[in-house]
């Protein structure tokens, strides 16, 4: 976990560091190459675990309940900092 | 981005199906997530981020009223999350605000969990956990794409800012500057951003 947070903090740096090298451009691609990968070995090990695939209907039901639970939390945060927000006269005045 | 969309979710289901098909064998190689390859991603992600030149949009659009938006969006979604627990029986609110502490990254969230929830729970949970913070995750960017109109007239101009999650700086940005009009571009990316930072911190913490 400290290795996680210490790699991003490194790669933030770096990469603002040598933000004028060019062949940073390309990391988007890298990233998804990589994403395409782990994504792929995770999906082989969902299908290999059989009580996964055979309740794969309840474990979606699950995800879209918290899905629905995380898009009502966001609006209705975000309904409140519209109100505290553009009550303090939008964003660039002041 | 919408396409590389598709491709992963491809990726992810032909490895289902490997899964299914090819046995035993094939799942030993894949038993444990590479964890270097983890690393390589976190890393990439860390430069991406750095040397993009949305992070000089944010560093130049910092103001205190930009980045309270991402706060009322990790609060929000954080404390929905956690009363969802309350209807799951499975998962704890730690579990629960793992998976929503995603916001629509769904690629990187669920291999965080599995990698995070492995040390604690074991391979078994830790894969449920992860496949429902995947498809939780997806759910809720659709969601933002398809009801980004909906939510800009009835929640103020945030919302589907908020909703987007991460995807506020990328692919739902165009549906986003659409109905919350151009000028909100600047607090979606910084949005996106601080959230993309937030995500393997809280993910993280919740999988202790």
């Amino acid at each position: 976990m400290f290795v996680i947070l210490c790699l991003l903090c490194v790669g933030i740096g770096m990469g603002y560091l040598f933000r004028h090298i060019h062949s940073l451009k390309r990391l988007e691609n890298t990233i998804s190459y990589t994403i395409f990968i782990m994504l792929f070995v995770f999906g082989v090990t969902i299908g290999a675990n059989k009580t996964l695939v055979d309740n794969i209907g309840d474990f979606g039901l699950q995800a879209a309940l918290l899905a629905v639970c995380g898009v009502l939390g966001s609006l209705l945060a975000s309904y409140l900092a519209f109100k505290v927000l553009s009550g303090k006269g939008g964003n660039d005045e002041k | 981005m919408m396409k590389s969309n598709l491709i992963v979710i491809a990726c992810f289901f032909i490895g289902i199906l490997c899964g299914m098909l090819g046995g035993d064998e094939l799942a030993g190689y894949c038993a444990k997530l590479p964890t270097w390859l983890l690393y390589a991603l976190i890393i990439q992600v860390g430069l991406n981020l750095g040397s993009n030149g949305e992070m000089g949009t944010m560093l130049r659009n910092v103001r205190i009223s930009n980045l309270l938006l991402p706060l009322f969006t990790i609060a929000g979604t954080l404390l929905f999350s956690a009363m969802a627990s309350i209807l799951l029986k499975t998962w704890n609110v730690y579990d629960c605000m793992a998976v929503g502490s995603g916001f629509a990254y769904y690629s990187l969230s669920s291999l965080l969990i599995v990698q995070f929830k492995e040390a604690s729970a074991g391979i078994e949970i830790a894969t449920q956990l992860g496949t429902i913070a995947l498809l939780a995750n997806i759910i809720r960017e659709m969601m933002a794409l398809f009801g980004a109109p909906v939510y800009a007239s009835l929640f103020g101009k945030f919302a589907p800012v908020s909703v987007a999650g991460i995807n506020s700086m990328d692919v739902c940005l165009p549906v986003i500057s659409r109905y919350s009009g151009k000028n909100i571009i600047p607090i979606a990316i910084i949005h996106g951003i601080v959230l993309e930072i937030c995500v393997p911190l809280l993910i993280s913490l919740f999988c202790r």
